[in-house]
């Protein structure tokens, strides 16, 4: 099974141990991984502020570049759903249509690709301690991802999954609606806060950068230094230290 | 409506800021998202439920033409008359002429949103025509001088003891304080107002086709109050609330209710089918409907067609994180949260509302409950479309977007500027890690750090660990 490792561009800059956890994890579920090079954003930046053009351009980049594989799998809910919901919109009645279509048919969220495509059994992480799971939007409503993180993290002896209230409740990212709005997005992240800190958890995971940088700038900007904020990849691989 | 929703941001800002709203929308949240859950829970079908309405809601908008003039056939049929306004004003102009035809003095309302869109209560007020809201919401908004800013619960961001404050004022009485003593005096007040009026003015949830009916759900009884007892009755709707049948209408009934307060059913659900009859005890002597188009036409046939079919629930502004922390005012106009983040700049025109396609995460919980299917977060990603086409936004923002879209369709200068950005974004995080101020993006830093990057891109170490 050739399975394509589409990093994504946040982590490549901003974490890129999140990519190495994935590329862990798809290993031990038996897939023959490969990364392709000249890989870089799925376009979702543009097509959210209405320039379609410039994510039909990306798209069109990144279905070349995972053209042989058999699988697509990506750490991030959101460009999961980019490519998998989002490209065969953008390529309706169009030529490259089918080329579109096959790959947001192989495209998937990385613990939906454990969970239910890879079965993966048995998990190398070993985190121990309490964790509350953060929903992301894209990755929970446009690829109804929600019990196959769970399920993986239940296969982890020494994690305890704490389901707080409004796990499925934006924290407010939304791309540059965090700059853009910054406002009303640090009171969507206040209520996520407030709700990690009532949960009592150690750690709050997700699958989704976005939603991780979002959280921990809000929790650190508010003094808590002890809560982590974790990408599910990373708690699944073991791989939770700098 | 004076339309602000221009100034989303600044509006926003200030909901964010009141702490009486901020109490108010907590309280209401809980109580909306429950309620619904729980009534759809019970019925079990919701996912066939909403696939039917909005087969429903699609076919009878391909067909607008045909069902709006077999309800006109209809109507005319049972005794009333129907009338078509194209804008706000005509609205206006129509109902000064049935208020001139029938010496009209005084006029009740029940509640509804689209005689705010037209403005209709300062029509009549500057025509020397009394207009009493009748809605307990909307009656306290009218004393109060403010709009509504929920389309189901327009005073939703009041609290008790503001009511009571401002019914000790007006009424001139003896200063309440349990929510029944305030409803019993809403009601000693509006009673005599009722028995006086000339004219009953009302909204229509749907209005049926095959039997010229204009149907409306109330949970007060106001609306049946108001649309019997005065000598003339004016339904004012849009025209893209008409359904082909009763059977229709009770699908979306079924939604609709749950939907928006978790009712089964509400208290009222009135069916008016032209003037009073010689055999009825009572209703009114006329009966005429207003259809007002008011931008809704214009969308018929493009990308942004489903949003008509919104049945005015407000399950999407319960739903949305956006609305349920910045309150309905921040919107500016008549209709907020998502439905209204689409339908007013389709309305009002998109550079009178540019801010609001973006007044919204995407997150897709709106889209999620919506009863009719309305993709809400694409037709806002089509407004956003739209405005670009039309260059609506700072050009640094164009350029920024311009520029990513240059880069990452150029892997080798695009590793060389991550790279970069990596290091120095690093360096700067210092011990800590994290960067508590940056330039260009303070919207981020105002209120959050910004976790420093790891140092080195996937990229890079991807590289290093093949080469070795």
């Amino acid at each position: 099974m050739r399975v394509g490792l589409f990093v994504t561009c946040l982590v490549d800059l901003m974490r890129p141990r999140i990519g190495f956890a994935a590329l862990k994890l798809l290993r031990a579920a038996g897939a023959d991984v490969v990364v392709p090079r000249a890989q870089t954003c799925c376009g979702q930046p543009g097509y959210n502020a209405g320039d379609n053009a410039g994510a039909r351009n990306l798209a069109l980049k990144l279905a070349r570049e995972f053209a042989d594989c058999d699988y697509v799998v990506t750490p991030s809910g959101s460009c999961a759903g980019m490519i998998r919901v989002h490209y065969p919109a953008l390529f309706r009645e169009d030529a490259h249509a089918g080329d579109i279509g096959r790959l947001a048919e192989k495209t998937c969220e990385l613990t939906d690709f454990l969970a239910r495509v890879a079965r993966l059994e048995r998990v190398p992480g070993d985190f121990t301690g309490t964790l509350a799971y953060h929903d992301s939007c894209s990755g929970l409503r446009e690829l109804g991802v929600k019990t196959q993180p769970r399920a993986l993290l239940a296969r982890m002896p020494g994690v305890r999954l704490i389901e707080m209230a409004e796990s499925e409740t934006c924290c407010g990212f939304g791309g540059t609606f965090s700059v853009k709005f910054g406002d009303i997005a640090t009171r969507m992240a206040d209520n996520k806060c407030q709700n990690i800190k009532a949960s009592g958890a150690d750690a709050v995971a997700a699958g989704d950068l976005g939603c991780l940088l979002h959280i921990e700038g809000r929790l650190r900007r508010l003094g808590d230094t002890q809560t982590r904020v974790l990408h599910v990849a990373e708690v699944l691989a073991g791989a939770t230290e700098n | 409506m004076q339309v602000a929703s221009g100034r989303f941001k600044q509006r926003a800002h200030d909901g964010l800021e009141n702490p009486v709203l901020r109490n108010a929308l907590l309280k209401s949240q809980g109580k909306f998202v429950v309620t619904r859950q729980q009534a759809f829970d019970e019925l079990g079908n919701l996912g066939e439920l909403r696939a039917a309405a909005a087969a429903v809601r699609d076919h009878t908008l391909e067909r607008l033409d045909t069902y709006l003039t077999r309800f006109e056939t209809e109507v005319r049929k049972a005794g009333g008359e129907v009338l078509w306004a194209q804008t706000a004003e005509d609205v206006q102009r129509l109902l000064h002429d049935i208020c001139a035809r029938h010496g009209v003095r005084l006029a009740v309302k029940s509640k509804s949103m689209v005689t705010e869109e037209c403005e209709v209560n300062q029509a009549l007020e500057t025509a020397g025509i009394e207009v009493v809201e009748t809605d307990l919401g909307e009656y306290i908004l009218q004393l109060a001088n403010e709009p509504p800013s929920h389309i189901v619960a327009p005073v939703v961001h009041k609290t008790k003891e503001e009511v009571a404050a401002l019914f000790e004022r007006h009424h001139g009485r003896p200063r309440l304080h349990d929510i029944p003593a305030l409803c019993r005096e809403a009601r000693e007040v509006l009673r005599p107002k009722f028995l006086a009026a000339d004219l009953g003015i009302s909204g229509a949830n749907f209005i049926i086709a095959e039997t010229g009916t204009a149907l409306i759900v109330t949970n007060e009884g106001n609306g049946r109050l108001a649309t019997t007892l005065p000598r003339v009755h004016v339904a004012i709707t849009g025209i893209e609330k008409v359904v082909p049948t009763l059977e229709d209408a009770a699908l979306l009934l079924r939604l609709l209710t749950r939907s928006a307060t978790g009712q089964p059913i509400t208290n009222y659900v009135s069916l008016l089918t032209g003037p009073k009859r010689a055999s009825d005890p009572d209703g009114p002597e006329h009966f005429y409907v207003i259809l007002v188009d008011n931008g809704r036409s214009k969308l018929l046939g493009g990308e942004l067609q489903p949003i008509l079919r919104c049945i005015r629930c407000g399950a999407c502004m319960n739903h949305c994180p956006v609305y349920q922390n910045v309150g309905g005012h921040a919107y500016g106009w008549v209709y907020p949260g998502p439905m209204g983040a689409v339908l007013t700049p389709s309305f009002v025109g998109l550079e009178n509302a540019r801010d609001l396609p973006d007044a919204s995460t995407l997150c897709g919980a709106c889209a999620a409950v919506c009863p009719v299917n309305i993709p809400l977060p694409d037709m806002l990603r089509q407004l956003r479309v739209q405005r670009m086409e039309k260059r609506l936004r700072p050009w640094t923002e164009r350029a920024a977007l311009k520029l990513w879209s240059w880069l990452a369709a150029r892997p080798h200068i695009y590793g060389i500027a991550t790279a970069l950005a990596a290091r120095l974004l690093h360096c700067f995080g210092g011990k800590t890690g994290l960067l508590h101020r940056l330039p260009f993006a303070s919207g981020w830093t105002d209120g959050r750090d910004l976790p420093a990057p790891q140092g080195h891109t996937f990229r890079e170490l991807y590289k290093q660990e093949r080469q070795t």
